[in-house]
């Protein structure tokens, strides 16, 4: 049998037995600090001054005329994503460990822009996995990361991005465990972080419910997100679990739908549904995303898909590139080619009153999303 | 008498360099069946791992050479090590079962640790970041051996043998009462020479893979040289 865990039997902890006591410390020192209210002061100050919160909520008419999809707006969050959420949260816990050295991966750079960020700030080493496909398509993260005082170690094998990325981040924890606190980036990983990243992310979720009443007077028919590995996503649903009128939509890159067209499998220390073959094998995702293109996903996102309380969906290349455009034409906000995801599938949904999270800004797609809208006309 | 384990990666050529290694003295042959996202492996077996899978060894194909390698060295254990995600999909039961009509002795699921499925019966793995409450863990349930990870890291050659083995294996004997066998960062004679002044056997894996790569005379010679300075050492210890 397999163990029961938070999200039935998905999640767990598949890693080497070296990690395991880390784990372990993680835990305690996790349940420590929700209990501990100074935790929860400084992590608020922190997002308060420091990154922004509460972010806004926008209401978009043009982008899709006949709809009210009202966008989470994690695109004005500093550093340009929702990332940095959990990378604050993270960290803080990281201090309370004793932690001086963080390893993180990255896909699509925001992630690794948020680690070093708050490694900056806090004064610790910081080390960032890459795959080489990536630092060739999101550049301008790179520079930013060299610039904050962050390593960016490349990875130049299999398949270049996230996956490689995050092997090697948990590669180099498993060598430098004592010293290194590993921070994770989406809600993915052995227990406890796939826990620790909703629960960081969750802000989202409960500031635009909170909004989203304020502006309407009730709740939005339809919350949907972007799933790559799916941290804001689940950080946005959790504002809305308990509420059973309001349908969850995720939405995958059509080439990297772990969900959709995914099996049962382990990848990075966690059971979830994973892109794999009939043997087990991790096979390659593709997106133009690179925060999407990872063959897994975050074992809740699973869990909440078996249960029925969440459906995921895909969105082509091409369909993200469109709403990537149309999004900057109608509101004129850029998003990242993550959400564009998202509002590709929001703008056909037989639904009026939707909640979008834009969990970012485009500046970084600018290069690949032009080149591929060239390509499209 | 110390035990020396080769690691070797399942491919075509495996049955004839498990018979190289055996005739070299390797008392036990690990077994890899390869998995896309190795974890605790180091860039020599995650190679040989990634051109093993390009070559098309998949569950099955690895199962076939595992039962070839079984029939050309009937005497000695083979054991599988691989990772949870080929269990998964071929079926925990179904995967042991199969693993042992082929000839397989035991295995070991390096991303599974000690207090996951208990109920699938596999050589467990400690570290020495294990708390002495995990080491009686794994003591108490694994099948026959217990592997002492001896770095705080993963698979691959260094230069000296870890300062934290001494430390694992004193704190291995008081805890348990099968056989270690020390692996991981093992490559010379020098090095096997002084593990197996502390523990009952030693692992040897990415340099095993890398002599392999000349071939099963290089092999041979190779694991001979690991066979005479582990034979050495129990001369000069009794």
């Amino acid at each position: 049998m397999t163990t029961t865990t938070a999200f039935g039997t998905y999640g767990g902890r598949y890693v080497p037995e070296t990690l395991i006591p880390a784990l372990d410390e993680l835990d305690q020192g996790w349940r420590d600090a929700l209990a501990d209210d100074t935790f929860h002061a400084e992590l608020h100050a922190l997002l308060t001054n420091y990154a922004g919160r509460p972010t806004p909520l926008t209401l978009s008419t043009r982008f899709a005329p006949g709809k009210r999809i009202y966008l989470k707006r994690e695109d004005l969050l500093h550093t340009g994503a929702h990332k940095l959420n959990n990378a604050l949260g993270q960290i803080v816990l990281a201090q309370r460990l004793g932690k001086r050295r963080i390893v993180a991966e990255t896909g699509a750079g925001q992630h690794g822009v948020a680690t070093a960020t708050v490694c900056a700030k806090f004064g610790l080493e910081c080390v960032v996995y890459m795959g080489e496909e990536d630092i060739r398509r999101q550049k301008p993260n790179v520079e930013r990361m060299g610039l904050l005082g962050a390593e960016v170690r490349p990875v130049d094998f299999g398949t270049k991005t996230l996956k490689e990325a995050t092997s090697e981040a948990i590669r180099d924890w498993i060598t430098n465990v004592e010293t290194t606190h590993y921070l994770i980036g989406s809600c993915v990983g052995p227990a406890p972080y796939p826990e620790i990243v909703a629960e960081l992310q969750s802000v989202i979720g409960r500031e635009a419910r909170e909004q989203h009443l304020a502006a309407e007077g009730r709740l939005p028919e339809v919350v949907i997100a972007a799933v790559g590995g799916g941290s804001n996503a689940i950080g946005m649903f959790h504002g809305f679990l308990d509420d059973a009128a309001v349908r969850l939509v995720g939405v995958e890159a059509a080439g990297a739908a772990s969900l959709g067209s995914g099996r049962t499998g382990v990848l990075h220390g966690a059971r979830s549904s994973v892109l794999a073959d009939e043997d087990g094998q991790i096979t390659d995702a593709h997106s133009i995303s690179a925060g999407l293109d990872y063959p897994g996903v975050g074992p809740e996102h699973a869990f909440l898909r078996d249960e029925g309380r969440a459906t995921y969906v895909g969105a082509t290349d091409e369909e993200a590139l469109r709403a990537f455009r149309d999004l900057a034409r109608t509101e004129g906000i850029i998003p990242a080619l993550e959400p564009a995801h998202a509002l590709a599938r929001a703008r056909e949904l037989d639904a009026e009153l939707i909640l979008v999270c834009l969990s970012g800004r485009g500046d970084k797609d600018l290069a690949e999303a032009l080149s591929g809208l060239e390509k499209l006309a | 008498m110390k035990k020396l384990v080769i690691y070797l990666m399942a491919d075509p050529e495996t049955p004839e360099l498990a018979r190289a290694a055996v005739d070299g003295g390797a008392d036990m042959i690990e077994f890899g069946f390869p998995f896309s996202d190795p974890l605790a492996d180091g860039p020599v077996v995650r190679r040989a791992g990634e051109r093993a899978l390009s070559r098309g060894m998949r569950t099955r194909q690895c199962l076939d050479v595992l039962r070839q390698t079984h029939e050309l060295v009937p005497d000695t254990p083979l054991v599988p090590m691989t990772y949870s995600s080929l269990l998964e999909a071929y079926g925990w039961e179904r995967f042991a079962d199969d693993v042992q009509t082929a000839g397989g002795a035991s295995m070991i699921i390096v991303d599974l640790p000690s207090d996951e499925r208990p109920e699938t019966r596999r050589v467990h793995l400690v570290a020495p970041t294990s708390t002495d409450e995990r080491i009686a863990l794994a003591g108490a349930s694994t099948d026959g051996w217990l592997y002492l990870v001896t770095v705080t890291g993963t698979t691959g050659a260094r230069g000296e043998v870890s300062s934290a083995l001494p430390g694992l294996v004193e704190r291995a004997r008081r805890l348990v009462s099968v056989p270690l066998y020390a692996g991981f960062g093992i490559s010379t004679p020098e090095h096997a020479r002084s593990v197996a002044a502390l523990a009952d056997g030693i692992v040897v894996g990415s340099r095993a893979l890398e002599v392999a790569e000349e071939g099963p005379d290089a092999l041979r010679t190779y694991v001979a040289s690991l066979r005479l300075a582990l034979d050495t050492e129990a001369a000069v210890t009794g």
